[in-house]
């Protein structure tokens, strides 16, 4: 633990020990190089990367399923796909969409820039950091390998009881699914303890909470939400588990049951979960518009207080998701009134960024149309959720096209904008490269425009009468031409994605290294090289103002204007330096956790102990044993090994 | 890293795609004819929520508007190609006077909007006075309804098309008998899940006499999408000629027909067993089927439609396909290949005996 070995350098005493390299079955790896150094690695940089290319993995899996969607809704009456399979598309391009792609990418995320935003060397706990990278990887295979294993869930992400039980779905689809999840809810779970107590107790010297960039916030907010929601989702999933596997008879109405009570506890999770999916999205917006605009976040404790705001509120709205369930009139009032004043504090954040870009001096590179679009859209998604809240309405609009086109101006609008936003503003400080600003371009106005012709249509459809999750409908519903806009639309949206594959593909093939502060940055992931030294930071920084980089680089004169300090602050680190082997070298006073198999060793395990529950318990058993011979060897394996 | 290109944007081009936008919501409002449109109600229930709704819509509009145009209004006032690349903007913090104002409007105009939400909600929740009772049965994928018996007459079953006076509410009291559904007939009131083991209640009404559109709107498997229905509104006097129609038993066919020959089918091919035909179905059979309120898993026996009157619907299969010659038989000869998941299994069935049944259905009026 990185904390640890701080304080072994400042009493000065060698507290590490040197144990016998064979611990186990292997020689512990100590290499930082070559690809088999990224299965060993702890280093929070290189986890946030793989967190990052395996989400972008999924995110293209989950636009296809989008795109066959689509394909069979282009017109009515079409039979591209029985509902059979429909089924199980819409299932897992939203299972995939919010488990695989924006978690991950926004733990990504936070993975690497927390540590390097707080002045930090690493994480708290860099080899549980690995281990939750691990497991979520092996958990997203592990729920797709149901494609090849009879069949993937088709219960609707929201999986709704009774339909989710082996009477209505009666092949493994929904076990992968229910498996899969609790085995990524782990990743998450470990993730979001590792983040809180980074973010609380590796502040460099002088950042107090209110000088913290705010990035940092909306990701503590989250992880927060993450560490009290997926207990409640690991609750209903073990129900609905135990009901599959062993007849529990949680959710079987023919047995009692009530089905309401997986759905409220879904959406107990579901709705924080919604924010946990936004909040570091408009982490990184809040990030941009500064830069880009040359102004300090406009009512900084305000955006503070309204994301906590928000992570408070969020827990107080979820039947919202059941305005039609039969709450009661007065269950639906108070969730009516709790959902309205949720916008409350949304809406303060949109007025503060507004409040951010004027009277700006205001550079439109690709991170800031990102985060402008993010603006934008989510202002769109914000008024159509306010619409919801008005409870007899939404007895129109749930369950429609309205609620799709919603939720997806809030979360490709809004955190998937915000996504690449951040790719594109903390690409050449994690690749040291470039990212081309033409394409950038291109790719942003297709997306957009792509994104509104597919999404706003919704609109419209759903106030037409369109229910969602149907795989067909009826000629003269008056709905075939917004179909096949949206259909046009997806396309668009592909389009740009391969623009953005195309963009990474040509800045890995022509590499223009990129500066260490390309953008004129304000935080201190900007005070050292792209990419970062392994290490971070040379020297621990000490922070007296909230954007400590940008008062390291300019002054205010004693007429009150704002100029650049003469001479320019220095770097606070070396770029890396390798040895003649190509071992990065770090600067001898800084010791750095070593690599470990045994994070990936324990992850393995998992997905096995998930097949056997399906399959066969023998299988389990093998999973059970490799768990605890990783967890074994983990222990008996200190955090670091002294270098030769 | 070369230093960053000064912007380009082009105004003219941006408002240009919001009139696009904007040409394109007008469009909308006046789209052809949809049968499911929230935003043109034809009874009380349905209107009193577009009433409540539409200003509220037309605020969210503005207000997304003026937000919209501020930021494109900022972007192009405070770009770097007119203030100069080296303008450092004074360093301002925030102003807790606007900051507290616009926490605070916002705060005050969503409390206005609760008020008339909140009452809405409450009017709605009651069952008016003078409403009719249905009972309704949501099952995978298709619907029943149960119309109490009176003095003159036995109870009405009838399934996927309801028949409703106009003028009248009616109040629904819901289930399922499988998985949850979601009745929604958008023209007439808001949904509600029918959920099992749950009676839910949900009030519709009608202004006209005439066809209104629904469907499932709670997903519940492979075929959620063709579980489909229809409301039929009628005058009070014709309703009640519907009634007394249905409550009675088929009438037989003629000896030596054709569709005779489709009734001794009926029997023999075992749709009895699944299907009430009053006047063919045993009373035990009738008192097996109606038994049941939810299918037990194991259970071998799905719910299936009434079939006394079939012949006098415009649809069948959960209001999938309309009800003809040429779509009934195309169903008889293998019902999950036009219908995903459908619990009507292929009975194998010749097109003699296809013809026969098809007939004889359709002769059920």
């Amino acid at each position: 633990m990185a904390i640890t070995e701080e304080r072994a350098l400042e009493s000065g005493i060698d507290a590490l020990v040197h144990p016998d390299d064979e611990i186990g079955v292997w020689k512990r790896p100590d290499s930082n190089r070559g690809w088999t150094s990224w299965l060993t690695t702890v280093d929070h940089k290189r986890i946030g990367i793989m967190y990052g290319a395996v989400a972008l993995f999924f995110f293209v899996i989950g636009g296809i399923e989008a795109l066959v969607i689509r394909t069979q809704l282009a017109g009515p009456e079409q039979d591209l796909i029985s509902g059979q399979v429909y089924n199980q598309f819409f299932t897992m391009h939203a299972t995939t969409m919010v488990f695989l792609f924006v978690m991950p990418i926004l733990a990504g995320f936070a993975n690497y820039m927390v540590p390097l935003m707080i002045g930090a060397r690493d994480v708290a706990f860099p080899r549980l950091n690995a281990l939750g990278f691990w497991i979520f990887f092996f958990g997203g295979l592990f729920l797709y390998s149901s494609f090849f294993l009879g069949g993937m869930a088709d219960c609707g992400w929201f999986c709704y009881a009774p339909n989710s039980l082996k009477q209505f779905s009666s092949g493994h689809g929904v076990d992968f699914w229910v498996l899969g999840l609790q085995i990524t809810g782990i990743a998450s779970l470990s993730g979001a303890i590792n983040l809180i107590v980074t973010t609380i107790n590796m502040r460099a010297p002088g950042m107090t909470m209110m000088k913290m960039p705010i990035f940092v916030w909306m990701s503590l907010v989250a992880q927060v939400l993450l560490l009290f929601a997926m207990p409640v989702i690991t609750v209903a999933l073990f129900l609905l588990m135990f009901d599959r596997l062993f007849d529990a008879n949680f959710f079987n109405v023919a047995a009692g049951a009530d089905p309401l009570l997986w759905q409220h506890l879904f959406w107990i999770f579901g709705h924080p979960e919604v924010y946990i999916l936004v909040l570091p999205a408009m982490g990184i917006v809040s990030e941009i518009l500064p830069t880009f605009s040359r102004k300090p976040l406009f009512g900084y404790p305000f955006v503070v207080f309204s994301g906590i705001a928000i992570g408070f509120m969020g827990w107080g709205v979820w039947a919202h998701h059941m305005f039609a369930s039969g709450l009661g009139p007065i269950g639906v009032s108070a969730f009516a009134a709790s959902t309205m004043f949720i916008a409350v504090p949304t809406g303060v954040k949109i007025f503060n960024w507004l409040g951010t870009i004027w009277r700006g001096n205001i550079r439109f590179d690709t991170p800031m149309l990102f985060a402008l679009a993010f603006v934008g859209m989510f202002v769109i998604g914000g008024l159509s959720g306010v619409t919801h809240s008005i409870a007899p309405a939404d007895t129109q609009q749930t369950d429609t096209y309205y609620i799709v086109a919603h939720f997806h101006y809030v979360l490709f609008g809004g955190s998937i904008m915000g996504i690449f936003g951040g790719l594109y503003y903390w690409w050449p400080k994690m690749f040291g490269r470039q990212l081309d600003e033409g394409l950038g371009k291109v790719h942003f106005w297709i997306n957009l425009i792509g994104f509104n012709l597919t999404f706003g249509p919704m609109h419209i459809l759903g106030l037409q009468g369109m229910p969602r999750r149907t795989q067909t409908y009826a000629e003269g519903m008056g709905w075939d031409v917004w179909n096949l806009m949206s259909t046009i639309g997806s396309y668009l949206i592909a389009v740009a994605l391969l623009v953005f594959i195309y963009n990474i593909w040509r800045t890995y093939k022509r590499a223009v290294p990129a500066a260490a502060d390309p953008w004129d940055g304000r935080t201190l992931e900007w005070s050292i090289p792209s990419p970062p030294p392994i290490h971070n930071f040379d020297v621990e920084p000490t922070v007296e103002h909230l954007d400590q980089w940008f008062h390291d680089k300019y002054e205010e004169t004693l007429d009150g204007k704002i100029v650049k300090r003469d001479p320019a602050p220095t770097l606070l680190a070396e770029p890396q330096q390798h040895s003649d082997e190509g071992e990065p070298i770090w600067p001898s006073s800084v010791h750095m956790p070593s690599p470990s198999y045994w994070p990936m060793v324990v992850a393995a395990g998992l997905p096995m102990i998930s097949f056997g529950l399906i399959f066969h318990l023998a299988i389990s058993f093998v999973g059970v044993t490799v768990v605890l011979a990783g967890i074994y060897g983990w222990s008996l394996e200190p955090s670091a090994e002294e270098r030769h | 890293m070369t230093s960053p290109q000064p912007p380009r944007v082009r105004p003219s081009r941006v408002r240009f795609g919001v009139l696009v936008v904007g040409l394109g919501l007008l469009l909308a409002a006046c789209a052809e004819n949809a049968p499911q449109d929230t935003l043109e109600p034809e009874g009380p229930i349905s209107r009193q929520i577009d009433d409540l709704v539409t200003p509220i819509f037309w605020v969210a509009i503005v207000i997304g508007l003026a937000v919209l145009a501020a930021i494109l209004y900022a972007s192009w006032a405070f770009r770097r190609s007119r203030q100069g690349e080296d303008y450092i903007p004074p360093q301002i913090h925030g102003n807790t006077r606007l900051e507290i104002g616009w926490t605070i409007a916002p705060a005050v105009l969503l409390a206005v909007i609760a008020v008339p939400t909140v009452s809405t909600i409450l009017d709605l929740a009651d069952r008016p006075a003078d409403a009719m009772d249905v009972t309704v049965y949501g099952a995978q994928w298709w619907w029943e309804y149960e119309y109490p018996s009176t003095s003159t007459r036995g109870p009405v079953v009838t399934a996927n098309e309801l028949h409703i006076p106009i003028d009248q509410p009616v109040h629904l009291t819901m289930t399922s008998r499988d998985v949850i559904h979601s009745y929604w007939v958008p023209k007439l009131a808001g949904k509600k899940d029918v959920v099992p083991g749950r009676w839910h209640t949900l009030t519709i009404q009608a202004d006209e006499p005439g066809e209104y559109f629904g469907q499932c709107v709670e997903f519940c498997g492979a075929s959620h999408a063709n579980m489909r229905l229809r409301v039929i509104a009628h005058t009070p006097d014709e309703f009640e000629d519907w009634l007394d129609h249905n409550a009675a038993d088929r009438t037989a066919p003629p000896a030596g027909s054709l569709e005779a020959t489709g009734e001794d089918l009926i029997t023999a091919k075992g749709c009895t067993t699944c299907h009430v035909l009053r006047g063919v179905s045993t009373a035990d059979q009738i008192e097996a089927l109606r038994g049941r309120l939810i299918r037990v898993d194991g259970d071998p026996t799905p719910f299936a439609p009434d079939l006394t009157h079939v012949g006098s619907r415009g649809t069948f299969a959960g209001s999938l396909f309309d009800l003809n010659i040429g779509e009934l038989k195309a169903w008889l000869r293998n019902p999950p290949e036009r219908k995903d998941g459908s619990l009507m299994p292929n009975l194998n069935l010749t097109e003699d005996e296809i013809d026969a049944l098809a007939n004889y259905l359709l002769s059920l009026d």
